[in-house]
């Protein structure tokens, strides 16, 4: 079973030393990405989405970051390679996207510069020959007139080309598996559905895992075949796409869906939305930590934290009450 | 490019008129009279008259002015009635060691400013960034004059291993010349160094947290690679700024320096000027001093565009 898995989480917890103490951002994360899926990752600001991105990537602060589990990519675990090590699974096996591409490209160098970098790395290609490469990889993301753009500097190309540059420069060395950490959030809806599409087909035509983290379930019904909510640092349920969509089990993922406006709904009423806000991760509740919130809350409920229970096939939630509540 | 300096250069003239009218009146306002201080106290009133005629100071202020200003215009900085020389070439002989002074206190502050500021931006709150901070507190404090005394005393009459004070010009041969020039060098590198490590410090700490930063590391490029390559040409602009500024200073002249040196720099030139009420000689320093100043900051300017692609022209 474990040898099906592209990337396997277990019992991930990463905290931070801050000022204030010990906060843990990410608390007891599992699950895994299985070769040639598009695993969706959901939660509202603060959940700890990007940070388990970032663990995985071990991209988090050295000096007052502390990760705890495992991460098992390949039969390795990746929280216990030395750095060296980890340098040659980033950009290589592993790539990232990020949210904000005109923040994320280095402004003082050209895109093709920063693409042949990684090429010049991991591939060990020479100045010329990562460049042909790196006008190859433009192509393949549609940019047009690669090999003029080759030579511009992010400040010339539009935000769309922009994320298209990222993730050429992500994708240059066929890692596999792609994180893209709300790739689609700074864009603009014509170019979201756009960029989602390009990183489908690049994920067929290079045949590697995406992980897509969103907060937009529009997204995840795109893309993701299996999805992952997280709330306050946990997972809450795991699920395929269309029971996520069909049968919601946990009351936060029912919430999230009522959340949505739909077409037909009438306009007088008002929008639906969760009660309440994420508690901060320095004073997380004692029993469930959607219970402030939670419209089902009972005793249990406030007293005991429930665990993540696999209910069916593939189906996971961490609730007392999902199956009173199920209908 | 060509359109831009030219457009650069020609926005000199009208802060170079700004300076010079100043110049000249701030001078020419303040109490002492350059025949009195010529003659000495035993020159009577006539022979004083006489020699107020003779350089022109009897006619109305405007007219002197305006025979400055047109020499000026023909590359006629004036005369020096103490040196008996043009203000020119007076100015020329005296830039020697003030250039020289300026490229190796800059030199030696940037070799130990930049290392230092980055290593205390990457080693943000911890002993070396603490120590690091420390000296820089200091080093801002410490008064320059207080500083070349202090490496007098220890480097030339203790370990006896640069002479005291004095000047050898370059001609006399490379190190005939520097052993002059450790000293004041140092003293003055070391001030700079305070001001440009904190510089680089605060500018590295804004680039190394740059979501750019995060993507270079995502990249698997090494830790090195990211600082001295992704960040500090990201954070040059601040400190090309601040090294300009520095540099400009120390060409109009680190007086007090060259005072505890003995060094025949242009801090020297113009306080004996002052001394003796030569008007010619500070009017034209003062001149052309912020004429340097103005091209240095010219030349950084051009350096941004080559630094950072967004400010090149024809974009702003």
């Amino acid at each position: 079973m474990a040898n099906s898995n592209l990337l396997e989480i277990k019992d991930l917890k990463t905290s931070f030393l801050t000022e204030r103490g010990l906060v843990t951002a990410v608390d007891g994360v599992s699950f895994s990405i299985k070769p040639g899926e598009t695993l969706g990752v959901v939660g509202e600001s603060g959940c700890g989405k990007s940070v388990t991105a970032a663990s995985i990537m071990r991209l988090l602060n050295k000096d007052s970051t502390i990760y705890e589990g495992e991460i098992i990519y390949k039969g390795k675990n990746l929280l216990k390679l030395s750095e060296k090590e980890m340098r040659e699974i980033r950009g290589n096996e592993i790539s990232i996207i990020f949210q904000d591409a005109m923040t994320s490209l280095n402004p003082v160098y050209t895109i093709g510069d920063q693409i042949a970098e990684s090429l010049m790395i991991h591939r060990k290609l020479n100045k010329r020959q990562a460049y042909e490469e790196a006008i190859e990889m433009l192509r393949m993301t549609g940019i047009p007139a690669p090999e003029k753009r080759v030579h511009e500097y992010p400040h010339e190309l539009s935000g769309g080309m922009r994320q298209r540059a990222m993730i050429a420069m992500a994708l240059s060395c066929r890692p596999s598996l792609l994180i893209a950490d709300e790739p689609t959030t700074a864009l603009d809806v014509t170019i979201q559905a756009q960029i989602l599409d390009l990183i489908n087909d690049l994920k067929e035509e290079l045949n590697m895992s995406v992980m897509m983290i969103t907060h937009d379930l529009g997204v995840v019904a795109e893309v993701c075949t299996r999805v992952v909510v997280m709330y306050l640092g946990q997972v809450i349920e795991e699920t395929d796409v269309e029971s996520l969509f069909d049968q919601p089990l946990h009351p936060y993922t029912k919430g999230l869906l009522e959340c949505i406006p739909q077409l037909e709904d009438d306009r007088s009423k008002r929008l639906f939305t969760i009660k309440g806000i994420v508690p901060s991760l320095d004073n997380v509740p004692k029993g469930c930590r959607f219970a402030q919130r939670c419209p089902y809350v009972d005793e249990q409920c406030m007293s005991e934290s429930p665990d993540l229970k696999e209910v069916s096939q593939g189906h996971k939630v961490r609730c007392w009450n999902y199956d009173k509540i199920s209908s | 490019m060509k359109a831009y300096i030219v457009t650069r250069i020609l926005s000199l003239i009208p802060v170079l008129l700004v300076v010079a009218i100043v110049a000249f009146f701030l001078i020419h306002l303040t109490p002492g009279d350059p025949a009195a201080v010529m003659l000495g106290s035993q020159a009577t009133p006539e022979e004083v008259e006489q020699l107020r005629e003779q350089l022109g100071l009897n006619l109305p202020l405007y007219e002197q002015f305006a025979n400055w200003f047109f020499g000026l215009l023909q590359g006629d900085f004036g005369w020096s009635i103490y040196y008996n020389r043009p203000v020119l070439t007076v100015f020329l002989e005296h830039l020697g060691p003030t250039l020289s002074l300026a490229v190796l206190a800059q030199a030696i502050s940037m070799v130990l400013a930049i290392p230092m500021g980055i290593s205390a931006a990457r080693k943000r709150g911890t002993k070396i960034d603490q120590i690091f901070m420390a000296l820089v507190m200091l080093g801002m404090a410490i008064p320059s004059f207080l500083m070349g005394l202090f490496l007098m005393q220890l480097f030339a009459l203790k370990l006896k291993l640069f002479p005291v004070a004095g000047y050898e010009p370059l001609s006399s041969g490379l190190w005939n010349h520097l052993k002059f020039m450790i000293l004041p060098a140092t003293a003055l590198g070391i001030i700079q160094t305070a001001i440009i490590a904190r510089m680089t410090r605060s500018s590295m700490l804004d680039v190394l947290s740059a979501n750019f930063i995060k993507t270079a590391y995502a990249k698997g490029v090494k830790e090195k690679i990211i600082v001295y390559k992704h960040a500090l040409r990201n954070a040059a602009i601040p400190i090309l700024t601040v090294l300009g500024q520095e540099f400009g200073t120390l060409i109009a002249g680190a007086v007090v320096t060259e005072t505890v040196f003995n060094l025949p720099g242009i801090g020297q030139l113009v306080i004996h000027a002052i001394e003796k009420r030569d008007y010619a000689v500070i009017q034209g320093t003062i001149l052309l001093a912020a004429l340097s100043y103005l091209l240095v900051n010219l030349i950084v300017d051009l350096l941004y565009g080559i630094v950072d692609p967004r400010v090149r022209f024809g974009r702003k």
